[in-house]
């Protein structure tokens, strides 16, 4: 398994999404230039969070025109992995990869801490080693992470199982408090149609060993790599 | 070129006193500089001169003081002097750290004010060599009533957060105060660390006759000119005109330009490399020639501006924020062209370094400015001042604070308790550091709310543990005293992080310095932190200088912040702050006294700034450290937490309840210590005080006993549901967890969130500062 980690200018978890893969999942990782057109093998794209162009005109909005892009976007079309974290998520909803949009948290701050996540889909190669309704513990650092869509998409969204995460408290249970963002229906993490992208806020990266408060992003990475060796094998 | 030929250039405004006066030139200094020219100095050399005799960069009120100050120490391998100092950890890592303040510019311009500081500490540390691995600050703010304070405090949290946050170093820890001294004069000071491998140190010294100077990084504008002089005067009514003297930062360039930089130091193209910060060119540029004994020769022409029409003055004066000086080897231009070309930045050569012992500017082949060798640099004039003590703190102290009546309502210790624990200085400041980016790096082992931080070194085993701090009453009250507690204080937060305290940077926030009972502030608290310093072997390797914090209505509380770097050889020794578990047992190093003078408690619960700050013994302090440190590495302690503001009492109800999630409760009992004062015993700051738990005390006790630190048991930890409650002799007082608790954690949220929304100056710096 190999796993490429776009590099914008403004990454900056572009080194922490290497470790989690190299240190903590023994994977091996290469860093894609925004600039080049070249996913050199990557079996896995990781569109890393950060303020990709500083965040200028709004976030994800320049990125996507970055040169690197057409590649994301082909390698997404033949079904291959994209795992879109925080910046990244922003960039794949700017680049029409995943619906809906990530607008300025409700309370206009940047939040950073730890949250609590239910998973709500285990059906997904990203969530497999996971139990439905788990609760887990994955840090947040965001200033626009309250996920919006149509009634529409949402509907389609809850109706075909591609919310994967969703803010909860520490029982579980949907509630306005443990919302960081204001986002709506508390959305967390979603996958697109085919299944093979995923957009969260929170950032499993950081939740890789319990040394720096929690290991429960490692799951995530492992599902990752295996829904891949299922590929090789078949 | 003739060295002669420097006259006034077409359209620079005439040379008369008030134009000396009013870039804050005495007659006397004026008069040395003709001196050293031979000739009358022409506008732009004035502009040169106003700005590097500037307190700011001249230091020229401090040095002979900071002078005294211990800088070495066998694991020093970068002492003051520098853009940062540098210290070994282990295996070959080393760390580079410094603090700087940006004070005056926060009071007029809060958000970009406070930004701009985090990126020029940002390059101070990169510039080093080192990648920046953790942001702390200390701010000081007047009290939360007023609307103005609300407002600066919004906007400086922010404009740290969003500087930080997206160049994607965390904010790990810091320490906000909120006291009536600071209402005109906020303080903001920024450390930041970096590591780094011992070889891949670089210090700015400009060398190599013929090797060009280059600007990199981001266009020089008109904004910032005469920063450096601006820091330097007192900020009055007419400090808000000066406003377009505060710079404006761009976190996105400065996150280019550390990668930039970074790329070109591993490089090896290059020779030196200074940040453009306080008064810009002009200051990196000399500085890097001071360092070098080199001469240099600047041509305005070659700067990359970013407006037209901009005069030599203005182009050296600019503090344009995210710039670069860089002295590179000769022949190797198209190689740093390229590196920078990579991150979208612009190279461009405006200058090189001379065989001539000589600073020039030139316009195109005009010269504008001329300075003999370094003199620019080394002939800055040092003061002293007469000290004498303001006889109004020394009545102040004298005052004996057993002497004030307590309040009806403190003969329930429970209801001081909750005062001070709803003091914005003591709440929590979780509404604050949840605006900081503290994790990304993923090295962040313990983040803001504890005594320390502390930061994992990848690729190694240690850590570093990192604290600011200070207490402006304590040394205002007595400066000497006060300066040994501040180091004290800080090495005592390290320690409990389980880290042995290292090296300090600090940050000496003062009033007017030509004022004699200023100076004898700054010259006595110097002197106190040195004592410690040196007893703590925990030498200074840089700083920063903050004076003229003052307005019409007076001066700030003598301030030193002190930045301590402690090492944990292995992260097995991180120790939390907060209680682990019921069923522990309470032991406290050091002994209760009587001291209640200058305390939190005072002011908080009387509105009085009073008494003798309590003594503080760095031998002892030193003695407390090092028990510490053996029963951590024994395996002895579960949680280690220092007693400073509110005393004993919030010491305890912190451990028991900063984890808001998971509270604990606890039963003490004092009666050991009945005979003393019930309200200094708990809310007293006697010093040298650690609250620890354990679950092995006799062997605690004996770790203590054997380097002659006074230990009790005090108590143990229980449920939450079972709350707190202290005994002392037949008085007994206890409480729900839950009421306090509130009081901690709610304080500072209901003030910023709650009774303030509808205040229109708050809401604006809270929501679109930029």
């Amino acid at each position: 398994m190999k796993v490429g980690i776009i590099r914008f200018p403004g990454s900056n978890c572009d080194e922490d999404a290497y470790h989690a893969v190299v240190d903590h999942l023994g994977a091996e990782a290469v860093y894609c230039w925004h600039k080049d057109h070249d996913l050199q093998g990557a079996d896995l794209v990781i569109l890393p969070g950060g303020f990709s162009y500083g965040d200028y005109l709004r976030p994800g909005a320049i990125a996507r025109f970055s040169p690197i892009m057409q590649e994301v976007v082909a390698h997404a079309q033949r079904g291959a992995p994209v795992l879109a974290i925080c910046n990244g998520f922003q960039i794949a909803c700017e680049a029409g990869l995943l619906p809906g949009a990530l607008l300025r948290n409700a309370h206009l701050r940047f939040v950073c801490e730890q949250v609590h996540l239910r998973v709500e889909s285990i059906a997904t190669r990203f969530t497999s080693r996971y139990h439905v309704g788990q609760v887990i513990r994955i840090p947040v650092a965001h200033g626009d992470g309250r996920y919006t869509a149509d009634g529409d998409t949402l509907e389609r969204l809850e109706g075909e199982g591609h919310v994967v995460f969703r803010y909860v408290d520490a029982g579980g249970h949907v509630t306005h408090e443990a919302n960081p963002n204001a986002s709506m229906r508390n959305i967390a993490g979603i996958v697109n149609g085919a299944g093979n992208v995923l957009g969260m806020m929170p950032h499993p990266e950081r939740a890789v060993d319990t040394l720096i408060g929690s290991a429960d992003g490692l799951p995530l990475l492992h599902s990752l790599a295996d829904s891949l060796l299922a590929e090789v094998g078949a | 070129m003739s060295t002669t030929a420097v006259k006034p250039r077409a359209g620079d405004p005439e040379i008369t006193p008030a134009l000396i006066k009013e870039h804050g030139i005495t007659p006397t200094e004026y008069e040395r500089v003709v001196a050293m020219l031979g000739r009358d100095p022409t506008f732009t050399e004035i502009g040169i001169v106003s700005a590097l005799w500037s307190e700011h960069c001249s230091y020229k009120h401090s040095r002979p003081l900071l002078r005294t100050l211990p800088t070495e120490a066998p694991w020093v391998l970068q002492g003051p002097g520098e853009n940062a100092g540098v210290i070994a950890v282990k295996d070959g890592i080393a760390v580079a750290f410094k603090v700087e303040s940006h004070n005056h510019p926060s009071a007029v311009e809060p958000y970009q004010g406070a930004a701009t500081g985090v990126g020029g500490i940002l390059r101070d540390v990169f510039t080093m060599g080192a990648r920046p691995i953790a942001l702390l600050n200390s701010l000081r703010f007047g009290p939360l009533t007023s609307s103005r304070v609300r407002y600066l405090f919004a906007g400086v949290v922010k404009g740290i957060g969003d500087y930080g946050n997206c160049v994607g170093v965390p904010t790990v820890g810091g320490e906000v105060v909120f006291d009536p001294s600071y209402e005109g004069n906020p303080l903001v000071n920024a450390m930041c660390v970096g590591v780094l491998r011992e070889e891949e140190l670089i210090r700015a010294v400009a060398e190599g006759v013929g090797n060009p100077i280059i600007a990199v990084g981001a266009r020089t504008g008109r904004d910032g000119i005469h920063g450096a002089s601006f820091a330097s005067e007192d900020p009055s009514e007419a400090t808000e005109a000066k406003r377009p003297r505060v710079q404006v930062g761009d976190p996105f360039t400065e996150k280019l330009l550390l990668e930039a930089s970074l790329e070109l130091i591993r490089s090896g193209h290059i020779v030196a490399i200074q940040d453009m910060g306080a008064a810009g060119l002009t200051s990196s540029s000399a500085e890097m020639a001071a360092r070098g004994d080199v001469g240099v020769t600047i041509d305005t022409t070659k700067v990359p501006v970013r407006e037209t029409g901009m005069t030599p003055y203005e182009i050296l004066l600019s503090e344009s924020q995210e710039r670069m000086l860089v002295v590179a080897h000769k022949g190797r231009e198209e190689q740093v062209r390229e590196i920078l070309a990579r991150w979208d930045l612009e190279a461009a050569v405006i200058g090189e370094v001379i065989a001539e012992p000589v600073y020039r500017v030139t316009e195109g082949d005009t010269v504008v400015a001329e300075f003999p060798g370094t003199r620019l640099v080394t002939d800055c004039p040092v003061y002293t001042i007469d000290a004498v003590e303001s006889t109004a703190l020394a009545a102040a102290r004298g005052r004996d604070p057993h002497a004030v009546t307590p309040l009806e309502e403190e003969a329930d210790p429970i209801w001081t308790l909750e005062r001070l624990l709803s003091s914005p200085t003591i709440a929590s400041k979780a509404w604050v550091w949840r605006q900081y980016d503290s994790m990304v790096r993923t090295s962040t082992i313990v983040g803001p709310g504890s005594d320390a931080a502390v930061v994992r070194l990848r690729g190694t085993d240690a850590g570093v543990a990192l604290s600011i701090d200070g207490n402006g009453r304590y040394v205002a009250l007595d400066p000497r005293m006060g300066g040994r507690i501040a180091v004290c204080e800080a090495a005592r937060n390290v320690a409990c992080s389980g880290a042995r305290p290292r090296a300090i940077t600090n940050n000496l926030n003062f009033g007017n310095p030509t004022r004699p009972e200023v100076y004898f502030q700054l010259s006595n608290a110097v002197a106190g932190m040195g004592e410690a310093c040196r007893v703590l072997e925990t030498p200074v390797t840089g700083g920063n200088v903050s004076l003229y914090n003052e307005n019409p209505q007076g001066a700030i509380h003598p301030t030193p912040t002190i930045g301590m770097v402690g090492v944990l050889d292995t992260l097995d020794h991180v120790t939390p702050s907060a209680f682990r578990a019921a069923g522990d047992t309470i032991v406290l190093f050091g002994d209760n006294t009587d001291e209640l003078g200058a305390s939190e408690y005072l002011l908080r619960v009387h509105e009085l700034t009073i008494g003798a700050p309590p003594a503080c013994d760095p031998a002892g302090e030193r003695r407390l450290i090092d028990a510490l440190l053996d029963a951590i590495a024994a395996g002895h302690v579960r949680s280690a937490h220092d007693c400073s503001d509110g005393g004993l009492a919030v010491t305890l109800a912190e451990c028991a309840m900063m984890r808001r999630d998971e509270p604990l409760g606890f039963q003490v009992d004092l009666t050991d210590w009945a005979d003393l004062p019930v309200r200094a015993l708990l809310f007293g700051e006697a010093q040298g005080r650690i609250v620890t738990t354990t679950s092995s005390p006799d062997a605690l006790l004996e770790i203590a006993a054997k380097h002659g630190v006074p230990a009790k048991v005090i108590g143990r930890v229980v449920r939450a549901d079972e709350g707190i409650e202290f005994v002392i002799g037949a008085v007994s007082a206890r409480s729900a967890i839950d009421p306090l608790a509130r009081a901690f954690h709610d304080t500072i949220p209901a003030i910023m969130d709650g009774g303030t929304a509808a205040d229109p100056a708050a809401m604006v710096s809270a929501s679109f500062p930029d």
